[in-house]
């Protein structure tokens, strides 16, 4: 046993290559997360959460346009043959079935009520951007007479639903309640 | 590389230097004593053209970066400052954006001289993949650099291809948000664009280092395929190709510098003049013309994620195609049936890039679909097939034979050992 080396006795020698590779893996990693989360949104973007919007002027028929988190927003009066024309879509002629609606569960169906504000059905609030790739849709356009995508040729019906082209998802709902007649706050 | 050169150092710096940092032989046996196969035709050119393109670039990039500024708020503005103000600034502007439209059209003759000859062939993969990497990086270095003018076109263009990220299944959209940092492009988006836009070029020039060198240990690839055999198939490439080179790149020169100041505009979209407006989608938004054929796959598939995929396929198969094309034989020129696929592929090419300009619908929609089948077709199903099915014509002995049965009138001694005489 005179000349005993390290060699000798491989556990203990694995053991600290092992962990000394570890450790460093574990130092490269936490030193790396600085530099991606950096790129996920600020705090002055966060801040931007939630915005109130005054629909008193927007009479049956008429859009308006806001932007909430750099994105535009349709806030829409639809008239009672848009809704009368969306609520008459069966199901099943859907290729999204599912509501899109944060203020609804995530399983929710695309009923034309779970589209619209709850108990003011007649008023429409969604994301201004086209599910396919952002873009924004144009209103009144396009053959289900609700929002046309021009970029790539997608179809929207009354109710912001996706029916015919690329998009895969109905237009996005917001968090949004009416807190007043008048005031809409969305996010 | 170093080791084609039998430079001895004479001066007393020289010989202190080389004993030191051995640049200059490093330098003598890659670009001045390095064996050239002679019979090199005007397509390889391009590689230097590629070269000159890539440096102009950066020079007018840098100096353009000494009046830019990259805030969502005055970037439109100061574009124009320098179209107005900037002395010569008009200049340095249209070249650099006619650079990039330059710089793709040398790549894809470049990439299509590739094809064509079966370079990418064994022993020249790596030489391959590298020029893959190039390609991509450039793409992504022309899209980030086209959405600093902040116009319409640059907005929205940022925003589809940014968005085709969120195609990816449950991580999409928290990638698409990382990507913006936040949750529309906007400010942090073409801060982030322009630091890339700055890095991505110097990226290319070491990618560039790597592909040349790759090249250089397995030598260049020639119009015949056949490897050279003896010092008789081969020339330094000082001067014979440096000046073939330098004439290339001037009659390239002269190509730039028309579009460049007589038609600066014609392969750019008005709509880019006007400011970003994120409420506002213009009515047709089209990528850059080198972009269109994988446009015109993405919209080909009536799927998302089908087309995100199929789009970034149409690159992805460029890696594996050293691997894909089974024939023994390297050049086109003895190869009957590869020559026609190969002209059928390049009207394919051709075909999508005018299919991506038109609108998503009716008849372009089936003829895209019809050229991205054969797109894909032609990779995985002919150069696979070919192989097997085709029977080449017989190759040359050597690189000499080739070019002295070729007939060019000239006395034999003057064509077998030019750089004697």
């Amino acid at each position: 046993m005179a000349h005993t080396t390290d060699t000798e006795d491989p556990n203990r020698r694995d053991f600290l290559y092992i962990a000394t590779g570890a450790m460093g893996a574990v130092g490269v990693g936490a030193l790396a997360w600085p530099f991606i989360d950096q790129m996920n949104p600020d705090a002055s973007a966060l801040a931007l959460a939630s915005i109130e919007v005054d629909v008193s002027a927007v009479e049956e028929g008429q859009s308006i346009t806001v932007q909430w988190r750099g994105k535009p927003v349709f806030i829409r009066n639809r008239t009672e043959a848009e809704v009368a024309e969306a609520q008459a879509v069966p199901l099943s002629d859907l290729p999204d079935p599912l509501a899109r609606n944060a203020n609804l569960p995530a399983n929710a169906e695309a009923t034309d009520p779970n589209r619209g504000v709850e108990g003011k059905e007649n008023w429409l609030v969604q994301v201004g951007i086209c599910t396919h790739l952002g873009c924004v849709p144009l209103g009144d356009a396009g053959e289900y007479k609700g929002w046309f995508c021009p970029c790539h040729g997608s179809h929207y019906d009354t109710a912001g639903r996706i029916r015919k082209g690329p998009a895969p998802e109905n237009l996005l709902i917001p968090p949004l309640e009416f807190v007043s007649d008048s005031q809409i706050k969305i996010g | 590389m170093a080791g084609h050169s039998n430079y001895v150092p004479q001066s007393a710096a020289a010989k202190w230097l080389e004993s030191r940092l051995p640049v200059i032989s490093l330098v003598r046996g890659s670009f001045v004593d390095f064996p050239t196969p002679k019979n090199l035709n005007y397509w390889w050119t391009f590689g230097g053209i590629l070269f000159f393109v890539l440096i102009a670039q950066i020079l007018t990039g840098i100096v353009l970066v000494m009046h830019y500024t990259p805030n969502t708020l005055l970037a439109f503005g100061s574009v124009e400052h320098i179209m107005r103000d900037v002395n010569f600034g008009w200049l340095l502007r249209y070249l650099h954006s006619n650079g990039a439209s330059m710089f793709f059209i040398a790549v894809y003759i470049h990439i299509f001289r590739g094809l064509y000859y079966g370079s990418y062939k064994a022993p020249r993969e790596i030489s391959w993949i590298l020029g893959v990497i190039i390609f991509l990086i450039m793409m992504g270095t022309a899209f980030m650099g086209y959405v600093l003018p902040w116009g319409q076109m640059s907005f929205w263009g940022a925003t589809v291809i940014t968005n085709l990220f969120s195609a990816i299944p449950l991580v999409g959209e928290s990638i698409v948000t990382w990507l913006w940092g936040g949750f529309a492009v906007d400010n942090p988006t073409l801060n982030r664009f322009f630091s890339l836009h700055y890095l991505l070029p110097f990226m290319i020039f070491g990618v560039v280092i790597l592909h040349v060198w790759a090249f250089h240990t397995t030598g260049n690839n020639n119009p015949t395929g056949v490897q050279p055999k003896t010092k008789q198939d081969t020339l330094p490439f000082h001067p014979y190709y440096t000046v073939k080179d330098l004439f290339a790149i001037v009659v390239f020169m002269i190509f730039f510098c028309w579009f460049a100041f007589y038609l600066p505009n014609y392969l750019g979209h008005a709509d880019n003049y006007i400011e970003a407006n994120p409420l506002v989608t213009p009515a047709h938004i089209v990528p850059e013309w080198y972009f269109l054929p994988f446009y015109a796959i993405l919209r080909a598939v009536p799927d998302k994620l089908g087309g995100v995929v199929l789009m970034f396929g149409a690159i992805a198969v460029l890696f594996i195609l050293p691997w894909l094309d089974t024939s023994k034989v390297r050049s086109g020129k003895y190869r009957p049936l590869f020559k026609q696929f190969f002209w059928i592929f390049a009207v394919t090419c051709v075909a999508l890039g005018y299919l991506g300009a038109m609108p998503a619908e009716g008849i372009y929609v089936t003829l895209s679909r019809i050229f991205t089948a054969y797109y894909f077709a032609h990779f995985l199903l002919v150069l696979p097939l070919l192989g097997f099915l085709e029977k080449p014509r017989p190759l040359p002995a050597s690189i000499s034979e080739a070019v002295l049965k070729g007939g060019s009138g000239m006395p034999a001694g003057a064509t077998s050992a030019p750089e004697t005489k």
